[in-house]
């Protein structure tokens, strides 16, 4: 005889405000099987949990329903009590009053009525529920970093100085990221290079750290603490064993005129390059699409001169697996470019640009060196519009979001033009100035109060040429929407922070979920930032949403401790909610078919076939059978099971069946 | 770290002007508006105390001229709340009392305001003379010039009656110096009179 306790959570208010929970327990405590029933304030609190463990030993229960809020959060608090109390903590069910009930409902009767329907139907849920046992799973201690940008070096050096392996995988011919790209930083102003190479550096001298450039993931299977990551090395055309680093190859390539994509389009590489000075692992690639030889057959210049008899045309992309515990994602963002504005001249004026754009003009290692000149004809422009909140917070676009980093770097940009062309004119057009952040601020301060930067509150309407000049119609909303026209010699767009190229397909590759911007999803947005809803698979930086320097590295240092804290043990645990093809004595062994259809729906490749063999060996049925450690329990499987012969533990026909006929036979 | 003060051509601003002369920011102004919000008198101002701010930090020839041509000047009492309560400790009355000297200088000065520039000039004409307030020698004079004989005469018996309006001034001791210091400051080339 099933004697089951129940306990009804008013959470504060959040329950008890709409639903009568003393009403609840009273009723529910009427059902046959209920042998102890009860309501109050804080279940999961201290004394709650203690309410629940006391009433176990002392009822001798063999189930319990804690009447609260979503399993999510609370279910393995209260398991955990359970088992405690020595009861089996799967015979411990959550009935989700909260957001069910109390949080969509006014408070009535009918609201009433509802929870008690809900806690009824789990009451005969549990008189179902079987005493479960966690599957264990072992630990692969390596994982993979995806992205070498600033988050991703963060993420790699953390986990590899606690004594794991790591593969830090890299779409770019070098790691680094936008940070590389970038001059100074606010609030500080310390060059932006200077801080990360030596990182760089770092990573690529670590003996735990594999490191693969021109890389891309195209296929994960496993799950936690099993990954097996499919990585596509992409040919470099050159034997890395060889190649020396010397350069040579560079100056001697005659196809010089490509746009940079490290220069952001403001300077040229060759078609062998290194993308930048410093880059790590700082030997070329070769770009197939522009490379005379991969074009029209000849040329092999590179490979002429190449002292060490590196280059290798032939080369062909290389497909590795990695066996993996943890994956980091770390890949980053990107901003729109100019071409999104049509009204701020679009493809119509090289000297509208974009911060990226400004921040190559700015570097000391960019292509002017560090003088601030245009692009059209290099001249020193006198004065410059920034306009800040282009194309972020804008529904109009499609971004209804914050880019979040725009205001500071257009307030680090207009200080660092005045800093280095002293007469110029600096004009900032803002909406708000967002500087939550340490000393973030006194910054924008400074370079409104120090360095003269013209701040005026309002959007840019329109840019159009005249004279030779760019002439920025926008208006002074602090001065009734006066209308405020500025000849500039160059513009500025903060162009709003977006998801990087390739996000949704990487995010479909790992099953990862990901946000209507295509940014990566967090599993919760305050007690979950770093992890996603995949278990083992962790966020770090700005592929998540815009985020500035400090909050990137900050994610990447709290991604690497929840995949050390996983590394932590040798064996995982998991919850036993997995699908099962049932067995028997012989002769009949299962009522499995041996139909299969559950073979290609599984989205896990989680089920197999085992044999059925005779005393002589002969195999004579062939049954379905589930791998435990893959299967993640979605049930797909039982739904398409022709002999009704999968089950999926803590869900089984029979408990949910128990389920439906509590909610009929009122 | 720390930016480095260049030598920047000067554009001759009015803002430029302030910081030089009274050592006030107007830059430093992040339109809060919290000055406008507790003026006493900012309801009988064309522009709020704010807006002036805004309109000698745009350093807009057109824009200074109307802060300057503004009644908002004239109107400010100088009670300094603004002041106290400005969360940039912008000294709002100084800029105010530039904006008025410079409006007065160049002719600009709001037309409603001649009665305001009256009792002004008034009350330094009793400074000037007793080297204190004269009550009585102030409404005359600024009757005189204002040509108001009629406002608030029925103020005047009451006033008599508890002593407040005495008929001789009371002069101080070192009256010499006071003309000393009219005639070095206002009594100069561009000060009033």
């Amino acid at each position: 005889m099933a004697r089951i306790g129940v306990f009804i959570c008013h959470c504060g208010e959040n329950i008890s405000a709409t639903v009568d929970c003393a009403k609840v327990a009273n009723t529910i405590a009427k059902i046959n099987g209920v042998a102890y029933s009860t309501d109050y304030k804080y279940m999961c609190s201290d004394p709650g949990q203690t309410l629940i463990k006391d009433a176990i030993r002392e009822k001798h229960l063999t189930g319990v329903v804690v009447a609260a809020c979503s399993p999510r959060m609370h279910e393995p608090t209260f398991r955990k009590a359970v088992a405690e109390a020595g009861l089996n903590s799967f015979l411990c069910e959550m009935a989700n009053l909260r957001e069910h009930v109390s949080w969509v409902h006014e408070k009535a009767e009918s609201t009433t009525q509802k929870a008690i329907d809900i806690v009824r139907t789990l009451v005969e849920k549990v008189k179902k529920n079987q005493p479960l046992d966690p599957i264990k799973v072992p630990v692969t201690k390596r994982a993979v970093v995806i992205g070498g940008g600033v988050a991703g070096i963060q993420a790699a050096l953390d986990i590899a100085n606690c004594g794991h392996e790591v593969v830090m995988i890299e779409r770019e011919p070098s790691i680094g990221g936008h940070m590389s790209q970038l001059s100074e930083t606010f609030p500080t102003l310390d060059c932006s290079q200077c801080i990360l190479t030596p990182r760089m550096v770092e990573v690529a001298q670590h003996p735990n750290i594999t490191l693969y450039t021109y890389a891309e993931v195209i296929g994960l299977e496993g799950f936690i603490g099993n990954f097996k990551v499919k990585v596509r090395k992409k040919s470099k055309s050159l034997d890395e064993d060889l190649c020396t680093g010397c350069g040579l190859c560079t100056t001697k390539c005659p196809v010089k005129k490509i746009p940079s994509e490290f220069e952001q389009g403001l300077g040229f590489r060759p078609a062998i390059y290194v993308p930048f000075p410093q880059a790590v692992p700082n030997k070329p690639v070769i770009d197939r699409i522009n490379c005379t030889y991969y074009t029209k057959g000849k040329c092999r210049v590179c490979e002429k001169v190449c002292p060490t008899k590196a280059i290798r045309f032939d080369q062909e992309d290389e497909i590795v697996d990695i066996e993996a515990g943890a994956l980091v994602l770390a890949t980053g963002f990107n901003i729109l470019k100019t071409n999104f504005f049509p009204e701020y001249g679009y493809g119509k004026y090289k000297d509208v640009i974009d911060g990226l754009q400004f921040e190559r003009l700015a570097s000391a290692s960019g292509p002017t060196l560090g003088e601030i000149r245009r692009p059209s004809d290099g001249k020193v422009p006198e004065k410059i519009v920034f306009v800040a909140c282009a194309g972020s917070r804008d529904p109009a676009k499609g971004i209804e979001y914050c880019s979040k980093i725009c205001c500071m770097y257009t307030a680090k940009h207009a200080m660092l033009y005045k800093h280095k062309v002293h007469n110029g004119e600096a004009y900032v057009f803002y909406m708000d100035i967002r500087a939550g952040g340490k000393n973030y601020e006194e910054f924008v301060r400074r370079a409104i109060a120090e360095d003269d930067a013209k701040y005026v509150r309002g959007r840019v309407s329109t840019i159009y040429e005249r004279d030779g000049k760019l002439i920025v119609k926008g208006a002074d909303t602090l001065l009734n929407g006066r209308p405020v026209e500025i000849e500039a010699d160059m513009v500025v767009l903060a162009t709003a922070g977006i998801a990087n190229h390739g996000a949704e397909e990487l995010a479909q590759t790992l099953h990862v979920s990901y946000d209507a911007y295509k940014f990566f999803a967090e599993a919760h947005p305050k007690l979950k930032p770093v992890e996603t809803n995949t278990a083992g698979i962790f966020l770090a930086g700005a592929c998540q949403a815009p985020k500035d320097i400090p909050e990137s590295v900050a994610a990447a240092s709290g991604a690497a401790v929840k995949v050390a804290a996983l590394f932590s043990n040798d064996e995982l645990t998991r919850d036993p909610l997995v699908a099962v093809v049932n067995r028997f004595g012989p002769p009949l062994f299962s009522t499995c078919v041996g139909c299969f259809m559950c073979q290609p729906v599984c989205p896990y490749q989680a089920i197999e076939k085992e044999e059925i063999k005779d005393r002589a060996g002969n195999v004579f049925k062939v049954l379905a059978k589930v791998n435990p450690g893959l299967c993640q329990g979605c049930g797909t499987c039982v739904a398409l099971c022709r002999s009704k012969s999968i089950d999926i533990y803590g869900y089984t026909n029979q408990q949910v069946y128990q389920e439906v006929v509590a909610l009929l036979n009122e | 770290m720390s930016s480095v003060q260049h030598q920047v051509q000067k554009k001759g601003s009015l803002m430029e002007e302030i910081l030089d002369s009274r050592e006030i920011s107007v830059q430093k102004c992040y339109q809060c508006g919290k000055c406008s919000a507790g003026c006493p008198v900012a309801e009988d101002m064309d522009y709020p105390p704010s807006v002036i701010m805004r309109m000698v930090q745009t350093e807009d020839k057109a824009m200074e001229e109307a802060a300057l041509r503004s009644m908002t000047i004239w109107l400010c009492v100088t009670c300094e709340t603004c002041a106290a309560r400005c969360p940039m400790e912008i000294d709002i009355p100084g800029v105010m009392d530039y904006l008025r000297q410079r409006s007065y200088e160049k002719g600009m000065a709001n037309p409603k305001a001649n009665h305001i520039i009256s009792f002004h000039k008034a009350f330094l004409d009793s400074i000037d003379y007793t080297g204190r307030l004269y009550e009585l020698g102030l409404i005359v004079d600024y009757k005189m010039r204002s040509f108001q004989l009629q406002q608030d005469v029925d103020l005047a018996p009451g006033m008599i009656a508890r002593g407040k309006l005495g008929f001789f001034p009371e002069l101080i001791k070192g009256r010499k110096n006071m003309t000393d210091i009219f005639r070095k400051t206002l009594h100069k080339k561009g000060g009033l009179k």
